[in-house]
């Protein structure tokens, strides 16, 4: 039951049609939880921030929305996740940081070990100092070279 | 309480007599101070103004007043009999007086009397409550202390032998018997190796216990910390709180496992190496342990010299913390007041002040080491002296004077440490005592002994003349009020009427000081707290932001929340919009009391906070004095469904904000001056009218400014 409608305009901007026909151009979709439950919780918001529709999972969209709000997701989302550690320069802040990343290999300036925060138990989040935030979803699935790196400036 | 007074009245009580309460009537009729005492016992009403009693008090009556800080205490019949003046921080006594007096023939247990427990190293025996789990662990480290001890014994002496019937045997031309100085060497190994292992084993075995404890410990403080009201945490400073429970907690901690382990073993050592000497000759022994009564003295002197020096020691380190406590979260107004040096220097002062009092403690303690060493050099030469005579006498070998001395030496290098004990005991001691000051504080807002189970309530409030003051000023009086289940009643007042503390009142963060809060016709004092505060939901004029992420901070009423009911919550609140703007949404952190949000996200997530509960009181203390007036509007219309089924309490300084109320209190100097709704007040053009002339007025002129 598509009450609303999600098309591609021709500069490749999501726009959403309402049941009632209104368009809306340059939707977003945003995840409410991007950290601890990624999928569960996504809204549709207008370009002036407003909610459109609330999506309980990305499972319960249909399938020609899903396909293009998962498109718009990852185009927007930046958020790489730290694979492995490969390794710090010097033992103390500031210093540089070479990680794997699932978008790739690169290196980070890390400014103060406060940049450093556990999110939950296993969930940790590191803001490089070029404002790019990575993720480690789950310190235990690091390697364990990784994971004593990290241990030396997670408290 | 005052201890002048219980150190009196056991002289003047008769044999059996039974105090109930005492007041301390510390003014006179001219209201100059003088001390005299007010007595109630189970006998008799008792002054020592006078020496004045009252045995048969059917037909008195005791009552209390006040006026300008003097609190009076009258006694009458049909005309007054006495009348005895106190000030008022002996109030609560007097109220306890007066309760005790008309309430004279019932047995009722007043918990509130506080001990005062000179600080002594007794209060460390306290502390065995917390090693009763651990008895059987802490009973095999003894004997394990027991055996390693022993076995470090055992070198000196196999020295004996091997002095006198290998190594002088040897200088008088007897060639070395190679068996027996294998076997004594092997002895000395094997002692050695056990002394190793077994004290080890017992290091190791005790620290765990003990850093356990501490543990223990530091988690009751905390426990027994939460449950405390908040006017205990009122009257508190957050640093020496803060430093009570972090430090000295740790340092009872590593007393036990460090100090108190080492003395032990050292006294085991000793008193096992008294009676080794004694065995091997009586009189050596008596001349080696002599220095011991003067070193013994002398520490219990430079106890007694170092306890105020200690206790005041950590209260100077409090003040430390407290500053660091008081600047740091308020850091933006010292900046905004260009403030910097005069914090610094009130810093500086602290640590001053610490230098003092730790000066003086070190002069006198730094005399105390070389002293005992002293004394132990002393005691060396003694034995050199004796020794040596009996050797010439030919009463002892010279084995047995090296023996001796090998004991001594190592008996006095421990003595010097043993001696440190009574520095770190004193330390502990005082920093006991100040976690204990937490333990046995009783929460001025008590469980009711026999609580009554709350479920869901209904709702329906009724304040029953209720008066409250903080110390000895009188914020409320003669509060009578009834709210019916549903309803949302606004209140209004100057600032500092006495709204907030009306609400605190009736969120039983305190009690009232006469009259009662029903809710559902139940006093809430015999109601359980947390159920009760369960179903209160509370929205306050500072909002509160803990340390986590927004979602955490959303449902901090109600862990087990789902994702659905926050974003539920947040929604309602107006906040669902803002949280998605963030770059982490609701895992987005907040930062330490929420910095990173502004002052009305602040308070947008704190009512999402108190929505999420869903509970049948909600109380919005200024809950949107720091919104937008466009978002206020948004959040009211929210509000108009959540306030539906709910009663209500709110408080708004901007009256428009209160437009759905079903009634308007208004408050002034702490009594309700006028009720009723929005269009009644005004046509009354009473107090309400006078607010809200000068609300429109300002808002005209904003307007036409
Ligand atoms: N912890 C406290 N100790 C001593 N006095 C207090 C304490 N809290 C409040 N007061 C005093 O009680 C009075 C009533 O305070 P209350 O907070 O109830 O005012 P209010 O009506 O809520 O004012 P506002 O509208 O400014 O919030 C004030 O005069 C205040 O100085
Ligand atoms: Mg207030």
């Amino acid at each position: 039951m598509a009450e609303y409608r999600l098309e591609k305009d021709a500069m490749g901007r999501l726009v959403y049609v309402s049941r009632e026909g209104t368009r809306l151009e340059g939707v977003n979709p945003v995840r409410a939880f991007p950290l601890t439950s990624p999928d569960a919780g996504i809204a549709l918001v207008s370009r002036e921030g407003h909610e459109l529709e609330w999506i309980d999972s990305i499972e319960a969209i249909d399938e020609a929305n899903r396909a293009l709000i998962v498109e718009c997701l990852i185009q927007r989302e930046f958020l790489p996740q730290i694979i492995r550690i490969e390794g710090i320069t010097g033992p103390s802040v500031p210093n540089i940081w070479r990680v794997a990343t699932d978008r790739g290999a690169t290196s980070f300036r890390l400014k103060s070990e406060d940049d450093i925060r556990r999110i939950g138990r296993s969930t940790v989040i590191i803001a490089g100092e070029g404002g790019v935030n990575f993720l480690i979803r789950n310190i235990s699935d690091l390697d364990r070279q990784s994971r004593k790196l990290l241990a030396r400036f997670l408290s | 309480m005052h201890t002048s007074s219980s150190v009196q009245i056991d002289a003047l009580l008769e044999p059996n007599e039974k105090l109930l309460a005492s007041l301390e009537t510390n003014l006179d009729e001219a209201l100059r101070f003088s001390s005299h005492f007010l007595f109630l016992t189970d006998r008799r009403l008792f002054s020592t103004r006078d020496g004045k009693e009252w045995r048969n008090l059917e037909g008195l009556d005791l009552a209390r007043e006040e006026h300008g800080g003097v609190g009076r205490i009258e006694l009458k019949s049909d005309v007054l009999i006495e009348t005895w003046r106190y000030t008022m921080d002996r109030d609560a006594d007097a109220q306890r007086l007066v309760k005790r007096f008309s309430g004279w023939f019932e047995e009722e247990e007043d918990g509130a009397i506080e001990k005062e427990i000179p600080v002594s190293s007794l209060t460390l025996f306290r502390l065995s409550r917390f090693a009763k789990p651990y008895r059987v662990a802490l009973f095999s480290g003894f004997m394990l202390t027991l055996a390693s001890t022993a076995s470090s014994m055992v070198a000196p002496y196999l020295s004996m032998p091997l002095m006198d019937k290998v190594l002088i045997p040897f200088q008088n031309g007897i060639p070395i018997d190679r068996t027996r100085v294998a076997f004594y060497l092997s002895g000395l190994f094997l002692s050695a190796l056990a002394a190793w292992g077994l004290g080890w084993a017992r290091t190791y075995l005790l620290a765990r216990v003990s850093e356990r404890m501490g543990a223990d410990l530091r988690v009751e403080t905390f426990r027994h910390l939460q449950t405390l009201s908040l006017e205990y945490f009122g009257a508190k400073r957050t640093g020496d709180l803060i430093a009570r429970i972090g430090s000295e907690t740790d340092r009872i901690n590593v007393f036990l496992s460090l100090h108190l382990l080492d003395f032990a073993t050292d006294l085991l050592m000793m008193l096992m190496t008294a009676a080794i000497l004694f065995s091997i000759n009586p009189w050596l022994a008596l001349v080696t342990l002599l220095p011991l009564p003067f070193i013994a003295w002398m520490i219990h002197y430079v106890r007694d010299k170092l306890k105020h020096g200690f206790e005041q020691a950590d209260r100077v380190w409090s003040e430390i913390t407290n500053v660091l406590a008081d600047t740091i979260p308020g850091i933006r107004v010292v900046k905004a007041f260009a403030q910097e040096a005069r914090e610094v220097e009130r810093f500086a002062a602290a640590n001053a002040h610490n230098l003092e009092v730790n000066d003086r403690v070190n002069r006198v303690w730094s005399l105390f080491g070389p002293s005992v060493t002293l004394l132990t050099e002393i005691g060396l030469l003694v034995v050199w002296i004796f020794g040596i005579k009996e050797i010439s006498d030919k009463t002892i070998t010279v084995g047995m004077l090296t023996a001796f001395l090998a004991y001594i030496t190592r008996f006095y290098t421990r003595l010097d440490s043993m001696s440190r004990i009574v520095s770190v005991t004193q330390k502990a001691a005082a920093g006991a005592k100040r976690i204990f000051d937490i333990l046995d504080h009783v929460s001025s807002v008590p469980e009711s002994a026999n609580p009554v189970p709350v479920g869901r309530l209904k709702g329906e409030i009724s304040i029953r003349d209720v008066a409250f003051r903080y110390g000895s000023r009188r914020i409320l009086r003669g509060i009578d009020l009834d709210i019916s289940p549903g309803e949302m009643v606004g209140l209004v007042g100057h600032s500092g009427s006495g709204k907030s503390t009306l609400v605190n009142l009736i969120c039983r963060f305190f009690d009232a000081a006469e009259g009662q809060i029903l809710v559902d016709g139940k006093d809430i004092r015999s109601l359980s707290l947390a159920e009760y505060r369960s179903n209160i939901g509370l929205v306050l004029q500072e909002p509160f932001l803990f340390f986590g992420t927004i979602a955490e901070n959303i449902a901090y009423g109600k862990p087990g929340a789902t994702r659905k009911e926050i974003v539920e919550a947040a929604r309602a609140a107006h906040a669902h919009e803002f949280i998605l703007r963030l770059p982490l949404g609701y895992d987005s952190l907040v930062g330490e009391r929420g910095q990173s949000l502004s002052g009305g996200e602040r308070q947008r997530i704190s009512i999402a906070r108190a929505l999420l509960i869903d509970p049948r009181i909600l109380i919005l203390d200024e809950a949107t004095s720091s919104v937008d007036t466009e978002t206020e509007l948004e959040i009211q219309g929210a509000l108009e469904n959540l306030v539906k089924g709910r009663t209500t309490i709110a408080i708004a300084h901007r009256l428009s904000t209160l437009g759905m109320a079903d009634r308007l209190v208004v408050m002034d100097h702490g009594k309700i001056v006028e009720i009723g709704s929005h269009d009644q007040l005004i046509a009354r053009e009473g107090a309400y009218y006078r607010l809200y002339q000068a609300q429109a007025k300002q808002l005209d002129g904003e307007e036409n400014g």
